[in-house]
């Protein structure tokens, strides 16, 4: 029985080991590890910016269809639709070119002249 | 065995060591690989703490009473399912529940995010993993489940009658995974602080752990409080206990987030207010598991361990203070972008809803913890009752209530005054209606009842209104039939609509709970077979007794050596309504001392209520039979004189029959609550409606949403 | 009034009323609570007329009901000081003799009446090894 115990005690040992050492075990792709980053063209920061745009430009999309609802529910009179649809497609425009220059910026291009 | 169990104790530790150490390491010196093995390590974490799990499941289904959590609540006599569950029902085994579920439900957090938010996640697998050091340390040094006397007792103590119910035994996994998902968001939220990174990706991924907490917790809780109701035998569902409160309060918060971060994501505002939020929740979830553990506050719950006292104190204040200190230092980065346009808006409404949820978990935290401030303060330590709760807290829930009915008839930015006046028409109508309706029946001497009621229609009126126009809307830009328009108006605007349904939800879980207090005919009742009294409208009669000692009829399973019951007949105004069979199950009391036949009967009494549950009242009552009748206590002693043990339970046929034969007066406590059923409904269409708002929708659709949202946002640019 | 004003005067008014309303809910929380003491603290303190929350365990021998009325008597948990209660109302299932219970009492002339419905027993130790003789099924 305790011979039993003892085993099944190193086997969860070496899975766990296993399982927790892999990712140092693994040899490092192309271009990662600190230093390589530039040449693979995606660092870190362009990555963050780049999730950051995405998830406010969900959000922009959101306040937009609301707004639409809004209207469409006889909650905004077509003078107030208009004014604030005007002003939630502006700030969507901004995000997408921001998105756009973003996506430039790490193929190695110069931000394009709005 | 239980090497083996201490062994994944001891494992697990130097396991959350490890993974704590490789994820700051990774993080700080930008190696995404040590990340990866940091959060590699919960997974491991998970594993060997789901063997732990699985050695004390093997040693409770085994009967294994060397172990001491075993031999102190199971038995060979407790029912399998409920000594498979009995493995929480002690300290050592729920802490070991606890740890087990923080570690799945973070590793599916970080495994969900293991391609985003990189350090965010780093430093919040470090926290995560910090809260299970502290719980599996717990058990190393101070509650070791895994613990064993030798010799083993040849028999345990078995699990305690009261909690040998079905809802019993899913109402700790339910509330610890409502607490341990508390702590997901809490990690995120200062990974976020501490990596300064509070943007709208960070609030995406939150969002969906903070809306699980949320779920889960509320779930708990009203298990807790149906369990309260209709198993235990004084028919309430909520005592203003003070571990209700405590798993209430980050309730509350998690419920307040929920809404504020919605304007986060708009508007860029609040953000200070909301990852305090966050860090509040998690806090007040410890805080929460640390009041049933440590006997600090008086309750039904409080249970010893004041060893477990100190720790938590410790953690607690380390939580508070390493929040304060981080939402301080990154105060700069939470300034908001905007400032709220118009008091007349969707946002400030939320933000009222906001200071009332909050307001509501201040008087429920002073409440809760006032035995402690007033012993600080005065040095005499005094209790509030429910009294004082239910002096503060209802009118916050009507303010609630109307606020949620309010929400959905405003826009957001800026509502006119003009388009307000006209939205509130109908609701505002709905509640006039109801409140004639009401007048004109006579319920004018409730008022709170009356305010909730009318409350709750001008909620249904709006949403109903809500639900009309979107219908017409939509019909009128897609063509569609109603039914279809209905479906697809859901389907497309899941968090706007869900969120009506969770209003609708809370709606209808209020009618009920003010239905219920202020409704409720309640008595206690003595009555002899074939007598009959009335209560209010309706007329009881004690039909008949009921007795019963063999397993074959021991309905809910539950091991009891004899049961004693009647049988009552509820009727109103001549037309049957009801007919009740409580009962009161006696159990053995392991103790031989006592008398062979004594010993059978003398443990734990527990009282199966009996209930007829309708949509528009229940019946409920609860006996409590005499068994300390002359004739019956002759039986009881001449069977200890002359019975040995072993064949002993013949007595208990004798008991049976002397007790049908010639019943003694029974007590009762019998109860008509109106509308109770509207409670759990109404909890049911909470959880739906917040399933609905947080469903994703399938990747064609967003996808398909998405180009059309970016087309119509380009056209502004042609337009300019 | 400029928009910054608006919202300085809007902050002030919504910090006030929550200063107001926090400040009310403490002073009556002081003055509606019933402090907490032991059978021996309550026969030398009790006033009559003022409601006590007292904590201790049953005595043994001391549980008799005459019809809607229980009587019994509460002693410190290590102390031979018993104080006789009469209560009505909801008597919980883990009730009997020697279990720690928390019931709110009032004095009346020379005995004390359970508030109605506020007798809480205390589950017997869940998270506690149970004693010896303190057994709930063999």
């Amino acid at each position: 029985m305790v011979v039993v115990i003892v085993i099944c005690s190193l086997l969860l040992a070496a899975v766990v080991v296993a399982l927790v050492t892999a990712p140092l075990r693994a040899s490092p792709p192309a271009g990662e590890g600190p230093g390589g980053r530039a040449a693979a063209g995606q660092g870190p920061a362009v990555e963050r910016r780049r999730a950051e745009l995405e998830a406010a430009r969900e959000a922009k999309y959101r306040e937009i269809r609301d707004a639409e609802l809004d209207y469409r529910t006889g909650k905004l009179s077509p003078a107030d639709y208009g004014a604030i649809d005007d002003q939630l497609r502006g700030e969507a425009l901004t995000i997408l070119d921001d998105l756009e220059s973003l996506g430039d910026e790490a193929a190695g291009d110069a931000p394009r002249e709005a | 065995m239980a090497g083996l169990g201490y062994a994944c104790l001891l494992f697990a530790l130097a396991v959350c060591v490890y993974g704590i150490l490789a994820s700051l390491y990774g993080v700080r010196r930008n190696r995404p690989e040590y990340c990866a093995s940091g959060r590699r390590s919960v997974y491991a974490l998970a594993l060997i703490l789901a063997v732990a799990m699985g050695v004390l499941e093997i040693a409770f289904l085994s009967n294994n009473f060397a172990f001491n959590t075993v031999a102190d609540t199971s038995s060979r006599t407790t029912p399998t399912l409920y000594r498979a569950a009995a493995v929480w029902s002690s300290q050592e085994g729920s802490l070991l529940l606890w740890a087990l579920l923080l570690s799945l439900w973070s590793s599916l957090a970080l495994f969900l995010t293991r391609r985003r938010m990189r350090d965010v996640a780093a430093y919040a697998t470090a926290i995560l993993l910090g809260f299970g050091g502290f719980f599996v340390a717990l058990m190393i040094f101070y509650a070791n489940p895994f613990q064993t006397t030798r010799p083993a007792p040849a028999e345990g103590v078995g699990l305690d009658p009261l909690l040998r119910f079905p809802t019993m035994m899913i109402h700790p996994p339910m509330l610890y995974s409502g607490y341990t998902l508390c702590t997901i968001p809490l990690a995120f939220g200062m990974g976020a602080l501490i990596s300064r990174r509070v943007d709208a990706d960070w609030l995406k991924v939150i969002r969906r752990f903070a809306f699980a907490a949320w779920l889960f917790l509320g779930m708990g809780i009203l298990l807790g409080a149906r369990w309260s109701y209709s198993e235990l035998g004084w028919g309430g569902y909520w005592g203003w206990d003070a571990v209700e409160n405590a798993s209430l309060m980050p309730w509350l918060t998690g419920t307040a987030f929920l809404h504020s971060l919605m304007i986060q994501e708009k508007r860029g505002m609040l953000k200070v207010w909301n990852v305090s939020l966050v860090l509040a929740t998690g806090t007040l979830a410890i805080m929460g598991t640390f009041l049933v553990r440590s006997g600090v506050l008086n309750s039904i719950h409080a249970f010893g361990g004041a060893t477990l006292g100190v720790p938590f104190v410790c953690l607690i204040a380390v939580l508070i203070a390493g929040s304060i200190y981080l939402v301080v230092s990154r105060r700069e980065m939470l300034r908001s972008e905007n400032r709220l346009d118009s008091l007349l808006s969707r946002e400030s409404m939320f933000i009222a809803n906001n200071m009332v949820l909050v307001g509501l978990c201040f008087v429920i935290f002073w409440g809760t913890y006032f035995p402690l401030i007033s012993e600080a303060v005065t040095g005499q330590e005094s209790s509030v009752g429910p009294p004082w709760f239910d002096r503060y807290t209802v009118p916050l829930a009507l303010i609630l209530v109307l606020l949620s009915g309010i929400g959905p008839v405003i826009s957001w930015r800026r509502a006119s005054l003009a388009n307000a006046r006209r939205n509130f028409l109908v609701p505002l109508l709905c509640a006039a209606a109801t409140l004639t309706g009401l007048l004109a029946a006579g319920v004018a001497h409730k008022t709170f009842a009356l305010a909730m009621f009318c409350c709750a229609a001008f909620v249904f009126g709006s949403v109903g209104q809500e639900f009309l126009r979107g219908v017409r809307a939509r019909g009128a830009m897609a063509g569609e039939a109603p039914p279809r328009a209905l479906l697809a108006l859901v389907r497309r605007n899941r968090r706007r609509y869900g969120g009506y349904i969770v209003h609708l939800g809370i709606a209808v879980l209020f009618v009920g709970v003010a239905a219920s207090s202020s409704f409720q005919h309640a008595a206690e009742l003595q009555l002899s077979p074939g007598q009959s009294t009335r209560v209010g409208a309706y007329t009881v009669r004690y039909v008949k007794p009921t007795a019963s000692i063999t397993p074959k009829y021991d309905r809910a399973h539950t091991g009891s050596t004899m049961s004693l019951g009647a049988i009552l007949d509820v009727t109103r105004n001549g037309r049957h309504v009801a007919t009740l069979s409580p009962s009161e199950g006696f159990y053995a009391s392991g103790n031989p001392a006592e008398g062979s036949v004594s010993s059978l009967i003398g443990g734990q009494a527990v009282s199966h209520i009996s209930m007829d549950g309708g949509i528009t009242r229940d019946v409920w009552t609860a006996i409590a039979p005499n068994i300390e009748t002359p004739t019956l206590k002759r039986i009881v002693s001449a069977g200890n004189a002359t019975l040995p043990p072993d064949e002993s339970a013949i007595a208990l046929v004798y008991l049976a029959r002397a007790y049908l034969h010639d019943p003694p007066p029974a007590q009762f406590h019998f109860l008509v609550s109106p509308l109770v059923l509207w409670i759990w409904l109404g909890g049911l269409i909470v959880f739906g409606g917040g399933l609905i708002a947080v469903w994703p929708a399938p990747s064609t659709v967003r996808r398909r949403v998405a180009a059309r949202s970016r087309a119509r946002a380009l056209r502004g640019l042609a337009r300019a | 009034m400029n928009p910054a004003r608006k919202r300085t005067v809007r902050l002030v008014v919504a910090l006030s009323a929550a200063v107001v309303l926090a400040s009310a809910l403490i002073y009556t929380s002081f003055s509606a609570a019933s402090p907490a003491l032991t059978p021996s603290q309550l026969l030398h303190e009790a006033q009559p007329g003022r409601s006590y929350i007292l904590t201790g365990t049953v005595a043994a021998g001391s549980v008799h009901r005459l019809g809607p009325v229980l009587d019994f008597a509460i002693r410190d948990r290590a102390g031979s000081e018993a104080v006789p209660v009469a209560y009505t109302g909801t008597v919980p299932d883990p009730f009997r003799e020697g279990r720690e219970v928390v019931i709110t009492v009032e004095k009346h002339g020379t005995s004390y009446i359970g508030e109605r419905n506020s007798l809480i027993t205390k589950c017997p130790s869940k998270y506690k090894t149970a004693p010896a003789g303190e057994n709930q099924n063999a």
